[in-house]
């Protein structure tokens, strides 16, 4: 069901820089995404953009939910808490990975297009000795998207 | 507010399961933390309990090898000529209890779900069972087995064709040759692989139906209730662990000699330490970009191209060896297994010891040893399979490309030794001197392209070995992070290094024998947890059905 907020809308048009926006949100470790939420709901609201939190499970059960199905609940509950909260219309994408940990920038990759995204706002620690060797999430959905994308460190 | 527009990019919810609510929350035991640069999110203490026994047993082995090599090569020939009716009687109840389950009303229960869709396309997913399972088993017994049992073990009192002075003795032929290849295959076709589905089965179930973490403990829930999440759990759990890393890193530093052995005979190459170390850190290396790249980007793709190269070299065996002979071998060999497989199977009151206690006991120790690492990996790669596919998958195809394999490789070298005894490689390799690991390569040098088809072998060997490294530390990686697939890269990556080092410390202070005698040995409390996992099963399935 579509619900408006406040803001909802009021600047949203083909003009809008960005019409949709895409925040991997990793529900097992929010405390340490609250910058980059808090900057994707902000953007989305002053761009009267939708917000899309995107999730990667494993099909194996977990502490978010016995089966894929369960944690996409979670996934959505937690969209709802937050356009709540910031007052704009968000939506949750979650996605199946067979081992998440190693597929989870494949799987980014491919939400953007089911999306339709046009800015990524993601958390990213900030780089040390190993990025050399295992690259960030971030960084490597920075270098490799075809869309913007904004890393928010800390 | 949520928009009507969510794009679900996970499978529509997957039909009706009988999921168990239990108080435990996966990862609730876990330790999540930091060190330096990299994050760590394992079981509190599944993970430090298996890493410091595993430590303690390298020393015990390496400051007394005396000791250890007396303590465990007595106990694994004690355990399996005392228990060979145990173990023989167990394997015949998994056999029955999965051809049961075939035909049984719960074989159409879907593990995931009632409308689950599989995750692997089959081609993936027979690839991923041979190349963690069995694979380098094939190329190290597919010649050297069937000569043996055709010649030496006589296999239900079945005389050798080869008499003392070497000459053939033609009476003995026909009826050694199929006993031969159906002994072989005893061992290669349903018994292991049921021993393997029992175990999966029981993981899928209790994890994508029931909804607990996949662990080898949840298939004990029926049986301990909540108290599987403590100490019964971890017990259970570190032996897994155990067992699965010791038989690993022994297989990899035996294997690292047998491909020395084979790049000495192809190449000269020197054997020594030196070279079997460089093995062992090149196949750890691959093995280690392998589990970087994940489960379908590392371990499926390099299972399938293994799988391809392997099927190759059964296609150029059969064509350059004597193809009607070996057809003919294939089903001969089968038919002779199907005659013979109950008196092969029969636990009491035999008399060919050599053959039911030097082999067969000894093999089903083995497989049941390895059982919770594979039947492990088969369960995370099986959702989405009715319990009637899945058993049939696990249990009859991989059955029938072990006849084929055996048929091909064993039906060409017992071919060569009976035509050609004087001059036949194989015979010297296997029957005059016992030297396993040349038996391929020997079998190969009376084919064309000698040189080209061993060099293939030596890489499907170490292939083999990486296909079987990397999977095993995915395994650990999930048990001893409580169930979670997820955890951080650096774990598995541990895992994967810590087996190699494990290897290498072994095979140059010595122990490797000792300590594998050892990991046979845990067949035996295995048996054990296996029959209580088709109980298991059964109450499950019942749960699930109604």
């Amino acid at each position: 069901m579509a619900l408006s907020g406040p803001r909802e809308n009021d600047r949203k048009g083909e003009n809008s820089v960005f019409s949709k926006i895409m925040t991997p949100v990793d529900l097992a470790h929010l405390g340490g995404l609250q910058r980059a939420l808090d900057c994707a709901a902000d953007l989305a609201g002053h761009y009267g953009a939708d917000l899309v939190y995107v999730g990667v499970t494993a099909e194996t059960p977990g502490a978010l939910g016995h089966n894929p199905a369960e944690y996409a609940e979670r996934l959505e509950a937690f969209a709802a808490e937050q356009a709540k909260a910031h007052g704009i219309v968000a939506s949750a994408h979650a996605m199946a990975a067979h081992d998440p940990t190693t597929d989870l920038d494949d799987n980014l990759f491919k939400a953007i297009d089911e999306t339709g995204t046009d800015l990524v706002v993601m958390q990213s620690h900030i780089p040390n000795l190993t990025d050399y060797i295992w690259p960030s999430n971030g960084g490597k959905l920075a270098a490799h998207a075809k869309v913007s994308v904004m890393v928010v460190r800390g | 507010m949520t928009d009507d527009t969510t794009n679900q990019g996970i499978p529509e919810p997957e039909g009706h399961s009988d999921i168990i609510e239990t108080d435990y929350q996966i990862g609730q035991d876990n330790i999540e933390t930091q060190i330096g640069p990299f994050g760590l999110d394992v079981h509190n203490p599944v993970f430090l309990i298996s890493g410091l026994t595993i430590i303690a047993f390298v020393f015990y082995a390496l400051a007394l090898p005396e000791q250890a090599s007396a303590v465990f090569g007595w106990l694994r020939p004690w355990l399996t000529s005392t228990f060979d009716w145990f173990f023989l009687s167990a394997a015949n109840i998994f056999v029955l209890f999965c051809l049961f389950l075939i035909v049984s009303p719960w074989g159409r229960v879907r593990l995931g779900g009632a409308e689950a869709t599989p995750d692997y396309s089959y081609i993936g997913w027979f690839a991923m069972l041979f190349a963690a399972g069995m694979g380098i088993g094939l190329m190290f017994f597919g010649v050297l087995e069937p000569v043996y049992h055709m010649a030496i073990s006589e296999p239900l009192g079945v005389p050798s064709p080869i008499a003392e002075d070497g000459s053939i003795i033609a009476a003995n032929v026909e009826a050694a040759k199929t006993m031969g290849l159906a002994a072989t295959i005893y061992h290669w076709g349903l018994h292991p692989w049921a021993i393997y589905a029992v175990v999966a089965l029981a993981l899928a179930l209790f994890s994508f139906n029931k909804g607990l973490p996949l662990t080898i403990r949840s298939a004990f829930y029926p049986v301990l209730g909540e108290r599987v999440w403590g100490w019964w759990g971890h017990v259970i759990d570190t032996l897994a662990v155990f067992a699965t890393l010791f038989g690993l890193a022994t297989s990899l530093g035996f294997g690292a000699q047998q491909a020395n052995a084979g790049l000495n005979h192809v190449f000269g190459v020197p054997i020594g330490t030196t070279a079997q170390v460089l093995l062992i850190t090149g196949i750890t290396a691959i093995a280690l970009i392998s589990v970087l790249r994940g489960l379908d980007g590392g371990v499926k793709l390099l299972s399938e191209v293994n799988m391809a190269i392997a099927a190759l070299l059964l296609i150029f065996v059969l064509l350059a060896g004597p193809t009607l002979v070996i057809f003919s071998d294939f089903f001969s060999g089968l038919g002779a297994y199907a005659k013979n497989l109950i008196p092969l199977s029969n636990p009491v009151g035999r008399e060919d010891t050599g053959y039911v206690q030097g082999w067969t006991a000894f093999y089903w120790a083995w497989w049941i040893s390895w059982s919770p690492f594979v039947g492990m990996f088969i369960a995370r790669v099986s959702r989405g399979r009715t319990v009637r596919e899945f058993i049939i998958c696990v249990l009859i195809i991989p059955s029938l490309v072990c006849v084929l394999w055996m048929a091909v490789f064993g039906g060409v070298a017992i071919d060569q030794v009976l035509s050609n005894p004087e001059t036949s490689a194989v015979k010297a390799q296997v029957i005059d001197s016992y030297n396993p690991p040349l038996s391929l390569f020997a079998m190969l040098e009376g084919l064309p392209l000698a040189k080209i088809t061993s060099v293939i072998g030596i890489v499907l060997v170490i292939v083999f070995f990486v296909t079987s490294s990397d999977s095993g530390s995915l395994v650990i990686d999930t048990i001893t992070a409580g169930g979670k697939v997820d955890a951080p890269v650096p774990q598995r990556v541990f895992w994967c290094v810590f087996e190699g080092a494990v290897a290498i410390v072994l095979l140059i202070g010595g122990g490797l024998a000792s300590l594998q005698a050892m990991v046979i040995s845990t067949g035996l409390p295995f048996t054990v947890v296996l029959l209580v996992m088709c109980w298991a099963i059964w109450r499950g399935l019942r749960d699930e059905a109604r």
